[in-house]
């Protein structure tokens, strides 16, 4: 018999509280549900501890920490090059996004950037890690509404996108390709003519999913209206990406800010939708996911030649400052905050990860929704748990 | 060595007037509660205000000058590392370092400060505030009236820095056990992997295993299974 620990001690006098509380209109007693921390709506092992009074949630709040990796610690013995391949790790399925924010990061204290050639390329392989993240996004909706098929097609979709990134970086899932001032390798011979091909095959997709999922009639009821964020919340609650423009704000961080990258040099357009709902959640995901095969598309045909790296020292110091740089990652804002006291690691860095700030919301969402909408939320605020927990 | 692009050197001027006329605006609605500012040109602009109207402060610049959008808060502690980077070799003496307390930008005289990321959501116009914790019983207000999102931060931040969050009232742990000791983000909370097996980049050359042919051979008669 292992001792309670404080969180399992508040749970358990919640579920007293909740047992106790009778409902008088309709004679319901309450109960508590434990949801996870292993289930499919988790993306992971995030623990979901709902009071529910017969079929609505009371109170609910999610338990995090199943995944808790130190990586704030961890960067502080680290040198900067290596730190690169512990952001990977954060968000799991845009492992090259991760990166990006805090390459830009140490290039802006040493005062680098990196070629024009390379921009481009690092703006492709984000848009692609994009696609490959929020593709996997819309199959598993399917999944956790009950729509089995899409997630078939997302997989098998999927997959052209991570031959792409496994053909130009080496790795499927955590490239580790990025370089401060540069990246590590340019691209491998007719890899452009591939991408074309599988972005048009990603456009498919997403006519398909649409058709299949956002069309259907369940779908719809299920999602629309539920789990409605209003624009002031979301702003309090720091939400980002597309759950912030699915409550009507207009923002992008790859157009609304400058950094050296090539997001400005492709015709593309930022989607909001003024419902704040699940379903507007899902749509702008689908939405983007179309924008991003367009950007990559555009950038294709334009990528000049050039070295792909900088010059940079060997053993790389970085010098004495602070920066801030965050980039719109698949799951929202992703940013990190460096310290650098001119050694060969940091000092501090503070990741700023998008999951942590969106799942925060769940204990004012979830009050006072029905059960089966508890997954319809999660899956539309769509968290992935390396990314709250970090 | 730099390699910077035309559109670069236009937008990155020696005074960055927007961030300057923020920081005129910022003056007069803080007053002396703000201590300090640092504005690097074409990059970021921060602030530093004082322990006893941190909650006003925020209040403030979220009524009156709309930066509405809550981004993070976290904490920095100032102090060096007493292990270094986890790499000193065991068997040698410690080694002296400089444990003198230096600040970052816009200053601070605490060992610890707490500091957030604002946004005006309509400008996209950013800003860091930092605020200094007091050494001995580190506590500031808590934010969460003004941002609710601040709630989760402030108990990450608690949690991995012991700072108190007056107001706040669930300061409960997030990832840790709750018998556990000490703050993980603090500097002189050793690394305990670094502790337990000494970083192995120390040495500068690893004898390899089998690197004697007798051994070599030995271990091939037991079929490399050894």
């Amino acid at each position: 018999m292992t001792m309670l620990g404080d969180r399992q001690q508040l749970s358990y006098i919640a579920s007293q509280a909740a047992d106790a509380r009778l409902n008088l209109e309709l004679e319901t007693e309450g109960m508590t549900l434990n949801i996870g921390p292993q289930h499919p709506a988790t993306h992971g092992t995030l623990r979901i501890i709902a009071r529910l009074d017969g079929e609505q949630v009371v109170w609910a709040e999610p338990a995090c920490g199943y995944m808790h990796r130190g990586y704030e610690k961890l960067t502080e013995v680290r040198t900067f090059p290596q730190v690169t391949t512990l952001v990977n790790r954060i968000d799991w399925l845009g492992s090259f996004a991760n990166e990006v924010p805090f390459i830009l990061a140490a290039e802006k204290l040493m005062g680098v950037e990196a070629p024009t050639r390379a921009q481009y390329i690092r703006t492709i392989l984000f848009e692609l890690s994009r696609i490959a993240n929020v593709s996997l996004f819309l199959g598993d909706l399917g999944v956790q509404l009950g729509a089995i098929t899409p997630v078939f097609l997302a997989f098998r979709d999927r997959e052209y996108v991570l031959n792409l990134i496994e053909s130009a970086t080496g790795g499927r899932f955590h490239p580790n390709f990025d370089r401060i001032g540069g990246l590590k390798d340019d691209l491998p011979a007719g890899w452009i003519d591939e991408t074309r091909a599988v972005m048009k095959k990603l456009r498919n997709f997403c006519d398909q999913i649409e058709d299949l999922l956002f069309g259907n009639e369940i779908f719809q009821s299920r999602t629309r209206g539920i789990g409605v964020i209003p624009r002031d919340v979301a702003l309090q609650y720091g939400l980002s990406g597309a759950n912030l423009r699915a409550s009507g704000v207009d923002w992008d961080l790859r157009r609304d800010q400058t950094l050296p990258m090539m997001w400005n040099k492709a015709d593309w357009k930022v989607w909001t939708h003024p419902d704040g709902d699940s379903f507007a959640r899902c749509w702008i995901r689908l939405q983007e996911t179309r924008e991003s095969t367009k950007i990559v598309d555009q950038l294709l045909g334009s990528i000049p030649s050039g070295p792909v790296m900088a010059k940079v020292p060997k053993i790389i110091k970085v010098p004495e400052g602070e920066a801030w740089v965050s980039t719109e990652n698949p799951l929202g804002e992703m940013g990190y905050y460096v310290v650098s006291r001119g050694d060969l690691g940091p000092f501090r860095v503070k990741i700023r990860s998008a999951s942590f700030n969106n799942i925060s919301i769940t204990p004012w969402l979830l009050r006072g929704v029905y059960v089966p909408d508890i997954v319809t939320i999660l899956a539309s605020l769509y968290f992935i748990l390396g990314d709250i927990d970090r | 060595m730099k390699q910077l692009s035309s559109n670069s050197e236009t937008t990155t001027p020696a005074v960055d007037v927007v961030r300057e006329q923020m920081l005129e605006a910022i003056k007069g609605s803080l007053g002396d509660a703000l201590i300090d500012s640092h504005i690097k040109p074409g990059d970021d602009l921060w602030i530093r205000v004082r322990t006893d109207s941190w909650r006003t402060s925020v209040q403030k610049l979220r009524d009156v000058h709309s930066f509405d959008y809550f981004g993070f808060l976290s904490a920095i502690d100032w102090m060096p590392s007493p292990y270094g980077r986890g790499e000193d070799d065991p068997t040698e003496p410690a080694p002296e370092r400089d444990m003198t307390i230096r600040s970052g930008y816009a200053g601070g005289d605490t060992r610890m400060q707490v500091f957030i990321r604002i946004v005006n959501s309509t400008t996209h116009f950013g800003l860091t505030v930092k605020v200094d914790v007091a050494d001995s019983s580190p506590s500031v207000e808590s934010l969460i009236t003004i941002f609710a999102g601040a709630n989760w931060h402030e108990r990450e931040t608690h949690e991995m820095f012991g700072i108190d969050f007056v107001g706040h009232n669930d300061l409960r742990n997030m990832y840790l056990p709750v018998d556990f000791e000490g703050h993980p983000l603090r500097k002189d909370f050793p690394l305990l992997a670094r502790m337990v097996k000494p970083w192995p980049g120390i040495v500068d050359v690893e004898p390899l295993p089998g690197g004697d042919e007798p051994e070599l051979a030995a271990q091939d008669s037991n079929g490399g299974d050894a």
